[in-house]
Parts: C-alpha cells; sequence; structure tokens
C-alpha cells in the first residue's frame, strides 16, 4: 500500500512538473517574443501638422506577448498528443493518394475539368467572346489525351488575357510579369539546375539583353523582331566571355565571382553616361510589331482588322509574346535534357570527376549551359525592354538575381513545372497581395521557412529519367546532388 | 593485324610524382602487355591510386613518361594529354575507389553519359539533335544497345531505368566498370574494384574480368588489396612500396618473393627469416 501511495505521488509531481516546464517555456518564449516586440511594436511615429510625433502602442505589445504565452502553453500542453492527428493525416493523405490512383489519376480530373469548362462556355459563363473559349478547351483536351497536368495550365496561361475578371492591369502587371520571371526561372534552371552552377548574377545577362535591345533600336532603328535574337546572341557571348575565366572555379568562389559580375555589369550600365545614360536610363524605345502593323490609334493594327482602337491589345499582344518565349525556352530545355549535351549537363552536376573520366570536356560543357542560361536571360531582358519602352539600371539590382535563384530552388532545382509554380506563387502572390503591403514580405518569409522545413528540395523534387528502356521510374530528390558548382 | 608486333598497351617509363617534399612515386617504370591483366598491388600507401590518377589524367606526373600504344601502332602521351581527351582518344578507361556513379540518373542514362562523345558527334553537336535529324535517333539506338549489352553482362539489364545510388554496393561497383566499358576502351583501370565486395560478389567479379580481358584486344590493369582476386586472375603482378617498384613478375613468383613478404609484414628480410625460424621451432 505504502508503494502504491509513493508511486501515485511520483507520478502526481512527474505531471506537475512536466505543467512546470510547459510553464516556464512558455515563459521564456514569453520574455524573446517582449524583448523582439518592444523596439517593433512599442512606439508607432506619425505625422502631426508640423513634425513627427510618437504614439505609444504598450497594449499592442502586451497583447502579443500575452499571445505568445498563451500559444506556446498551448503547444506545450499539447504536442504529446499531436502525434495522433499527425498519424490521421498521414493515412488520410495516403488514403487520397489511393484514392487518385483508382479513379484514373490527372485523365480524370483533367477530363472532368474538360466537361465543367465546355459546359460554362456553352452556358455563357466562361469568357465574353465564346471563340476564345478553345484555347482552355484545346490543351486540356490534349492533357486528358496525354495525361499531364501542364497542359491545364498551359490552357490557362493561353486563355488568361480572355478570362471573366482579366483586366489591362491584371494582365500587365499580374499575367506578364509572372511570365517573365517564368522564363527567367527556366532559363537560370538550366545553369543551377541541370549543370549544377551556382549562378548568383544571372541578373547581369538579363541587363545585357535588355540594353542591347535598347541601344540597337535607338541608335541603329532596328526592330525588337530582329534585336531579340541579337539581344539573346549577345548575353550569350557574355555568359562565354565570363564563363572561360570563372568557371574554373567551384561552389562558394564561382557564386561570389558570378555576384560581382552582375554588379559590375550594372555599376558599368549607371557610369557609362554617353553609352547608356547613367543613372537616367534609356526612355523611347519602340514597342514591338504585329507583322509590320503598329499599335496606335490611326493606320494601325486595329484599323487593319476594324477593330475599335483600344490600348488593351498592345498588352494582349505583349503577353502573347512573352508566353511564347517562355514555352520556346521551356521546349527547348525539355529537348536539351533528352540530348547528349544536356545528360552531360545533369551528370555534370553528379559528379564532375566522373564526368572527366569519361572523356567529357567538362568546361566546354559548363560553358554550354552558361552560355544558353544566359541566352534565356537575354532574351527576356530585351522583351522587358520593349514591355516597359524605358530601362534604366535601377531594375536589374541583386535583388533580382536572388528572387529569379528563389524561384529556381523552391521549385525544385531542375523541374520545369516546380519553377513555373514557384514563379507563380512568389511575383504573382506579391503581387495580388500588394494592398496588404505590411505583411506580405513575412508572409513570404513565413513561407519560405514552411518549404525550407517540409520540402527542402523543392516543390518538384527528384527527377524523372530522361530515357527508359521500359517503364520510366521516378528518381527520388533524395538521391539527385545539388551541385557544387 | 599488323605484320608488327604492336608492342604493350601501356608504358610507364620513370615516373615520378611528388607533392611539394611528400615523394609519392619515384621513378617508377612497369608495362602493361595487351590482352592481359596487370596487377597493381602494394601496402597501403604505397603510391597505386597515385599511378592511377597520373596514368588517367587527374594528375599530371613531375618527371617521367607514361605512352599508350593502341594495336595500330598509334601512340599517345598520357602524362601530356588532358584528362578528358585520354579517355576520349586514347581510349583509357577508369573506375574509382570510392564508387562515382552518377546516383541521381537511371544506369541506363549513366551509360549513355559514357558514350557522350560519340553522341555529340551524333547530334551534330547539338543542334541536329535540337532539330531531330535521323541521325542521332539511330546513334542512339545503338548506344542504347550498346548499354543493354553491359547492362546484361553485368546483371543488372532489370534494374536499367533505376536510379544508380538505389543499387546495392557490390551492383553498383559492377555498373561503373560497365560504364566505363560503354566509352570503348583499349586499356581499362579499375580501383580496387573488389573492395567491400562478400566472397560470391567477389568470384562472380573474377569471372567477368576474366571473360572481357582480350575480348575486343582490351587489356586490364587493376590495384587490388584482395589477394584471392589477385592471385587468380592477374597475369602479371607490379608491386609497389613507398612509390618505388619492389617487384614484377607472374603470381607464383610474387608469392614466394621475400622482398614482397617484407614489405606487406613491414619489416626487414632478416627479422622475415627469423620469424620463420621461430614458428618452425
Amino acid at each position: 500500500m505504502a508503494v502504491a501511495a509513493a508511486r501515485s505521488e511520483e507520478v502526481a509531481v512527474e505531471v506537475k512538473s512536466a505543467f512546470g516546464t510547459a510553464v516556464s517555456d512558455a515563459a521564456i518564449a514569453a520574455v524573446i517574443a517582449f524583448f523582439l516586440a518592444t523596439p517593433i511594436l512599442s512606439y508607432k511615429t506619425v505625422e502631426e501638422a508640423t513634425s513627427l510625433g510618437l504614439v505609444a502602442r504598450w497594449p499592442q505589445v502586451l497583447m502579443g506577448v500575452a499571445a505568445v504565452f498563451a500559444g506556446r502553453l498551448a503547444l506545450n500542453l499539447l504536442w504529446p498528443h499531436f502525434g495522433g492527428v499527425v498519424a490521421i493525416l498521414k493515412a488520410s493523405w495516403a488514403r487520397l493518394g489511393a484514392f487518385f490512383h483508382a479513379i484514373g489519376g490527372w485523365r480524370t480530373v483533367l477530363g472532368v475539368l474538360l466537361v465543367c469548362t465546355v459546359a460554362a462556355s456553352v452556358t455563357g459563363h466562361l469568357a465574353v467572346n465564346r471563340w476564345y473559349d478553345l484555347l482552355l478547351i484545346a490543351p486540356l483536351a490534349v492533357g486528358v489525351w496525354r495525361r499531364s497536368p501542364a497542359w491545364l495550365f498551359l490552357g490557362l496561361a493561353l486563355f488568361f488575357p480572355f478570362a471573366p475578371g482579366a483586366t489591362r492591369y491584371y494582365i500587365e502587371n499580374f499575367g506578364i510579369l509572372v511570365l517573365i520571371y517564368v522564363m527567367l526561372g527556366w532559363g537560370l534552371n538550366v545553369v543551377v539546375g541541370l549543370a549544377g552552377l551556382l549562378d548568383l548574377g544571372y541578373v547581369a545577362f538579363y541587363a545585357v539583353g535588355a540594353y542591347a535591345y535598347a541601344l540597337l533600336a535607338q541608335n541603329f532603328g532596328l526592330s525588337f523582331w530582329i534585336c531579340l535574337p541579337l539581344a539573346g546572341i549577345l548575353a550569350a557571348f557574355w555568359g562565354v566571355l565570363l564563363g572561360f575565366p570563372v568557371l574554373r572555379l567551384r561552389g562558394d568562389y564561382l557564386a561570389i565571382v558570378t555576384l560581382a559580375f552582375g554588379e559590375i555589369i550594372r555599376i558599368v550600365l549607371l557610369n557609362w553616361q554617353s553609352l547608356t545614360g547613367g543613372p537616367n536610363g534609356i526612355s523611347g524605345i519602340p514597342r514591338p510589331t504585329f507583322f509590320g502593323l503598329e499599335f496606335k490609334a490611326d493606320g494601325g493594327f486595329a484599323d487593319y482588322f476594324g477593330l475599335p482602337h483600344t490600348s488593351l491589345h498592345r498588352i494582349i499582344f505583349l503577353y502573347y509574346i512573352i508566353l511564347g518565349l517562355a514555352l520556346v525556352t521551356n521546349w527547348v530545355t525539355i529537348r536539351l535534357r533528352r540530348l547528349p549535351v544536356g545528360r552531360a549537363w545533369e551528370a555534370l552536376r553528379e559528379d564532375e570527376i566522373a564526368c572527366r573520366s569519361l572523356g567529357i570536356n567538362v568546361t566546354n560543357t559548363k560553358l554550354t549551359a552558361f552560355s544558353i542560361g544566359a541566352m534565356f536571360g537575354g532574351f527576356a531582358g530585351a522583351f522587358f525592354a520593349t514591355k516597359q519602352g524605358f530601362i534604366s539600371p535601377e531594375s536589374f539590382t541583386f535583388w533580382e538575381s536572388a528572387i529569379i535563384l528563389a524561384i529556381v530552388v523552391l521549385g525544385g532545382m531542375g523541374s520545369q513545372v516546380g519553377v513555373a509554380l514557384a514563379a507563380l506563387v512568389l511575383i504573382g502572390g506579391t503581387e495580388l497581395f500588394r494592398e496588404f503591403e505590411t505583411y506580405r514580405m513575412l508572409v513570404f518569409g513565413l513561407a519560405m521557412v514552411m518549404m525550407m522545413v517540409w520540402r527542402p528540395r523543392g516543390v518538384v523534387s527528384g527527377r524523372v529519367p530522361t530515357i527508359a528502356i521500359g517503364k520510366t521510374h521516378r528518381i527520388g530528390g533524395d538521391l539527385v546532388q545539388e551541385g557544387r558548382g | 593485324m599488323t605484320s608488327a608486333d604492336p608492342g604493350p598497351v601501356l608504358e610507364v617509363d620513370a615516373i615520378g610524382m611528388r607533392f611539394g617534399g611528400l615523394v609519392a612515386v619515384d621513378s617508377l617504370s612497369f608495362t602493361a602487355e595487351r590482352g592481359q591483366i596487370t596487377a597493381l598491388i602494394g601496402p597501403n600507401g604505397a603510391g597505386k591510386t597515385t599511378v592511377f590518377n597520373c596514368i588517367t589524367g587527374f594528375y599530371r606526373p613531375t618527371s617521367g613518361e607514361i605512352r599508350a600504344r593502341h594495336a595500330d601502332g598509334r601512340v599517345y602521351p598520357l602524362h601530356a594529354m588532358p584528362g578528358h581527351r585520354i579517355c576520349e582518344e586514347a581510349n583509357v578507361a577508369r573506375t574509382f575507389q570510392n564508387i562515382r556513379l552518377f546516383a541521381g540518373m537511371s544506369l541506363l542514362e549513366n551509360l549513355l553519359v559514357a558514350q557522350h562523345n560519340k553522341l555529340m558527334r551524333a547530334s551534330s553537336f547539338t543542334i541536329g539533335g535540337l532539330l531531330g535529324l535521323p541521325g542521332f535517333a539511330r546513334a542512339e539506338n545503338e548506344a542504347v544497345e550498346l548499354a543493354k549489352h553491359w547492362l546484361d553482362r553485368v546483371g543488372l539489364l532489370h534494374r536499367a531505368d533505376h536510379a544508380a545510388g538505389d543499387l546495392p554496393y557490390g551492383d553498383q561497383r559492377r555498373l561503373e566498370i560497365a560504364r566505363a566499358m560503354c566509352t570503348g576502351p583499349a586499356l581499362l583501370c579499375l580501383d580496387e574494384p573488389a573492395a567491400g565486395l562478400n566472397p560470391r560478389e567477389s568470384r562472380e567479379l573474377n569471372a567477368l574480368l576474366m571473360s572481357m580481358r582480350g575480348e575486343n584486344g582490351l587489356s586490364l590493369l587493376l590495384i587490388e588489396h584482395d589477394m584471392g582476386v589477385v592471385m587468380e586472375i592477374s597475369d602479371r603482378i607490379v608491386v609497389l612500396d613507398y612509390g618505388k617498384k619492389i617487384a614484377e613478375g607472374r603470381p607464383q613468383e610474387i608469392r614466394s618473393n621475400p622482398a614482397v613478404i617484407a614489405a606487406y609484414l613491414g619489416v626487414e628480410d632478416e627479422e622475415v627469416e627469423q620469424v620463420e625460424r621461430e614458428i618452425r621451432t
């Protein structure tokens, strides 16, 4: 009896101490929260008639601290019971996957979407003009046939300018912008994702493309369609020029030198006043023409086709140009992956020494990856210049390189679909939530942290072999190397 | 066959390799005969892998010459060629002590990467391949057939579409040999091919190497610690110690060579005799 009593006492002590630890841990969290919140929340500056005034916000600080304390305490107390919840979630996720396969996978999902789309089109809910609905329906049908969700994205992208609610503002600031970053992401994906070379100065090639078009157009009066390939070639040329000395370096050293190169290009553009106009940039960059037709009020595109003139035409045209450029980038990359050069890139990322022992010229192979990535950057740059009509070095800061790299890494290195999704979320997300400016970066940062915890290899990790004798097996992300430069 | 004897496939002529003050290899000379298996053995740190790295272009020897000689009489100075050309032109392929496969690529892809130069030419350096010219498709089919042949030889055909990194250790070793063979070598250098294999796998490896020897004039040079493997399959053995050659000859000769025994036991000759005397009494 005495033993039993002692044991129950022990248990009580244990429970008490568990509660005590939970409380003290929560108290520590609250103290940290207090120190963090004090400089951020405690005082707010407000504009008064003549000067800036301070408003104390101690209640908010206290509320924050209390919230942290309560949250941490609840977490501490409930965490031991969390295992069951996680297990249930995992089981239901697995069941969902099994169900997905049982109903026929993507083919069924896309089929249902196709039926819904056709129905919406017939009842007149989809777009203003029925003819455009085919832009969505046709790729969806191909998707059903090929069992690939990528066609759904293509259909949505093609249809976007005619979708209900797609105003000029959304096409320009959401559609075109996202597609520029999709293209840049796909371009950098060749360098970082396939060849495993960490390039922190990708924006340099974007700038070279933009300035190449702007200067060629201004000084020689060349049109966009002639300058577009030239801009790509020039950027590729700069890629080779930079690559020759730099690609002998590996890992961190390569990253530092490419970072420096990006800055050098920007600073040269800023200081070479006589050529680039320095910080004033270059304005009046000509717009692209539709087979020689300009987008203007009299004698332009609208007149020729007998349409009422609206500035929307030009925006939609720009949208389709960048969509086309991005799709070309994607198509070329997918094909290159299946060619010996693409396999050599991936092999290089996996093991450079083994590549050398197999007779692969490592330097040349790296150079091709670098220059092809640069070329796509150059195309995107030329498009950026013609879209804006004005460029200045301000558009080509390190921040851009960082965003593009973040898109590639978050998307899953080497995955085309993943990169496109990451660009959509990162760029589209920030554009859509522009009203919540204050909290935007906070959410962005939080999303990044959560990604790194749960999906450290990106949204789409792993890779699909480029060739197979029998059935293709997906290779898990844990086996795929990231490259060390 | 040409009228004249083409001579040994590999001639290592008085090479030296020093890293700062350390002399890893000291005026070493030996030859590897055509169509035979030559083994390079020696205690740990004897400089075997250094010799391999010199032959395959990963190091440039500080002195001396290494020549590869093809059956048609062409001679390649390996000591003066950039690393990737040694495989491409002199047809000397190698494997690594710590396996270096492309872990995230399928077995088939691994073997196609090994045929890179051939396929690059067939795809007219990517441009023809990008446009989908028929010549490339044909070349790729041939490359896949060669890959299938070697996968079959090493018994891994059923895993062709799986990741190389997922293979068990012994299979990875064999895949690395298959990959090196896909480059079409005249001389294959194997760095400890039997390391980490169990006895059964080791026997299978012996059979594989024996069957490969002399096939299309293939010669093998191998570093090995497993004396069972070395004594069974080698035609000739070169023994290194502290970067110097201490013996060379057929397995039976090496087995009874006192200098070799001393090097492996790490004692002087007289001491060996003393030990032997003590054992007898």
